[in-house]
């Protein structure tokens, strides 16, 4: 490449990279603006006002949404894991006429949008007595997610995990359960850091299930915690800015430590969408 | 006993057992919360159920006929299409572009990655307030550059032909990423052979990405085309952050809509509907969508 031709494409990405900068500017300059300050989103106060985000912390119950998308996001992903992964281990090594139906059975799941399925699911987690519980969260996240847990780890398991480990072990006299925990699932360490990444980023932000089934305000996620706070405070944007700051944070700052492996994680779990 | 003990230890250990047991637990949670809510919902949309009272009636295909007579119907399809295809079409075009630049070894590549692809990892309702900020009729960044620049100020996400474009480009802002790293993972895979043996018969580069690239980036478009159309289709956070469906009907998408007729209007039957028929119309693009770009796929 032409030199001269290399400084314009250093150039056309620079100024990408601060076109795609502004929201968040922006953002920043609006958490930052007092209360009744109107001036331009485009410029930041003389001075930060702090205690944005202690008030919006306080009002919009953060503490609170922060402990339960926490808890939520935590019990998924380790649900999803034993499950996903146990299903999956006769799915990739036995192909018995049953396990090939249903592992197709599996996969088909993946194309139906669980929102569809709104209205009647509702009624379902009424009848069960499970509204406003983080259980059911955690058992619907469960649900939505299994059918690509199961696929990447079936996956992963035929093309990487070598059969002759499991033969030797079982020559041993090992049963299956003992086999699966000892001598497999340790091997699967690389896709279950994808499969958690991407369980964790989508359950962490979801906000379609949260808002149908945890509306009172003790077990609410941070996304809906969010949502009635901007319904109440559409004349106080510096606090909305300022909670969806403390919103993004933990998200955020994970993700600039483990860049590389979100990036590829979150490629292969876009196989689903 | 012991016989029966080893017997049995053999049946499991061999490779004709299926191990059943080992899905069972992943196999009852999805036939419990998705496969049966699926089915119930088919159930539900021959009823004039409200979404609470005990009785209710079979009322056979009337929800149907009144979907088709619902002119709020066409609205949200020709709504949630426009979501669907124009968010596939920018989030393409963008995202290849974005990986053909970032691909070349310029500085800045590594930032312009990291900041394009950062809004991947937010909650899209938050996204959809960070731009609320930037589009707000009132105090929004946009109009303060209208105004300086001397023109009116507009308002955007209150104008129905506006708002609909402004959620495409959100939606797309937020996900491009995505397309954008698939594309570059398929740009990566493609074997330098090919471009030197092209040099040699002096191939133009438009050339080039016309004969080599592109047909050897069909598995990545097939990728990105099929997860783009049904998050487009699939659109609810966003629009609900930015314009919550309005104005009046405006920017409803399918899942707005449902949502809306279950909760605010308790018409659980028809909303019930409403919800066949996005499953219908999603399984319908997203498979066509697939087979056709499959169809274009070459053997590299």
């Amino acid at each position: 490449m032409k030199k001269s031709t290399k400084i314009w494409l250093t150039i056309l990405a620079s100024v990408i990279s601060i076109v795609h900068f502004i929201p968040f500017y922006v953002l920043l300059t609006t958490a930052s603006k007092e209360r009744g300050d109107f001036s331009s989103k485009w410029f930041f106060p003389d001075q930060i006002n702090w205690s944005n985000f202690s008030e919006a912390w306080e009002k919009a119950n953060l503490g609170s949404a922060l402990f339960n998308t926490t808890t939520i996001t935590f019990f998924s992903a380790l649900v999803l894991i034993f499950i996903g992964s146990l299903a999956a281990y006769p799915l990739a090594r036995r192909q018995t006429k049953l396990n090939k139906m249903v592992y197709f059975f599996f996969i088909s799941i993946m194309i139906i949008p669980p929102l569809a399925a709104l209205v009647p699911l509702y009624q379902l987690v009424v009848d069960i007595g499970m509204m406003n519980t983080r259980t059911i969260a955690v058992l619907n996240n469960v649900a939505s997610y299994l059918p690509l847990t199961i696929f990447l780890y079936a996956g992963f398991i035929r093309s990487t995990v070598p059969k002759e480990l499991e033969e030797a072990a079982r020559i041993d006299g090992a049963g299956t359960m003992n086999i699966f925990f000892r001598v497999i699932f340790p091997l699967l360490k690389p896709i279950t850091a994808t499969i958690l990444i991407i369980s964790c980023v989508y359950i962490w932000n979801d906000f379609q299930f949260a808002i149908f089934f945890l509306q009172d305000k003790s077990v609410q996620t941070m996304t809906v915690a969010l949502s009635s706070f901007f319904g109440e405070n559409t004349n106080n944007l510096q606090l909305v800015g300022a909670a969806a700051l403390i919103a993004m944070a933990p998200m955020v700052t994970l993700f600039l430590i483990l860049q590389k492996s979100f990036i590829k994680g979150l490629a292969a779990g876009a196989v689903k969408g | 006993m012991a016989g029966k003990l080893d017997k049995l230890k053999k049946k499991t250990n061999s490779d004709k057992s299926s191990l059943w047991w080992m899905y069972l637990p992943a196999l009852l949670l999805i036939s419990f919360f998705i496969v049966y809510p699926f089915l119930d919902g088919i159930r539900i949309s021959l009823t004039n159920w409200n979404g609470f009272s005990q009785s209710y009636e079979f009322i056979g295909l009337d929800n149907y006929k009144r979907m088709l007579q619902d002119p709020n119907t066409w609205l949200v399809l020709r709504n949630t299409l426009l979501y669907g295809v124009g968010s596939t079409i920018f989030q393409n075009v963008i995202g290849l572009l974005y990986a053909l630049l970032l691909n070349q070894s310029i500085r800045m590549k590594a930032v312009a990655r990291t900041i394009i692809y950062l809004p991947v990892i937010i909650s899209p309702l938050i996204m959809g307030y960070i731009w609320y900020f930037f589009f707000a009729y009132q105090g929004g960044a946009f109009n303060d550059v209208l105004i300086w620049l001397g023109f009116e100020r507009m308002n955007l996400l209150g104008n129905p032909d506006a708002n609909i474009w402004i959620i495409v480009m959100v939606n797309t802002f937020q996900f491009v990423g995505v397309a954008m790293i698939i594309y570059l993972a398929g740009l990566q895979s493609i074997s330098t052979e090919y471009y030197e043996a092209a040099n040699i018969d002096g191939a133009s580069r438009f050339q080039q990405f016309k004969n080599i690239t592109l047909p050897l980036l069909m598995p990545s478009v097939t990728i990105n085309m099929v997860i783009n159309i049904i998050g487009g289709l699939k659109l609810f956070d966003v629009i609900i952050s930015l314009t919550n469906g309005g104005p009046g009907m405006a920017s409803q998408s399918m899942s707005t809509y449902m949502y809306n007729l279950y909760f605010s209007r308790q018409d659980a039957g028809y909303a019930a509907t409403q919800g066949v028929l996005m499953m219908v119309v999603i399984l319908i693009i997203s498979f066509s969508a697939l087979v056709y770009f499959r169809s274009k796929e070459v053997e590299a």
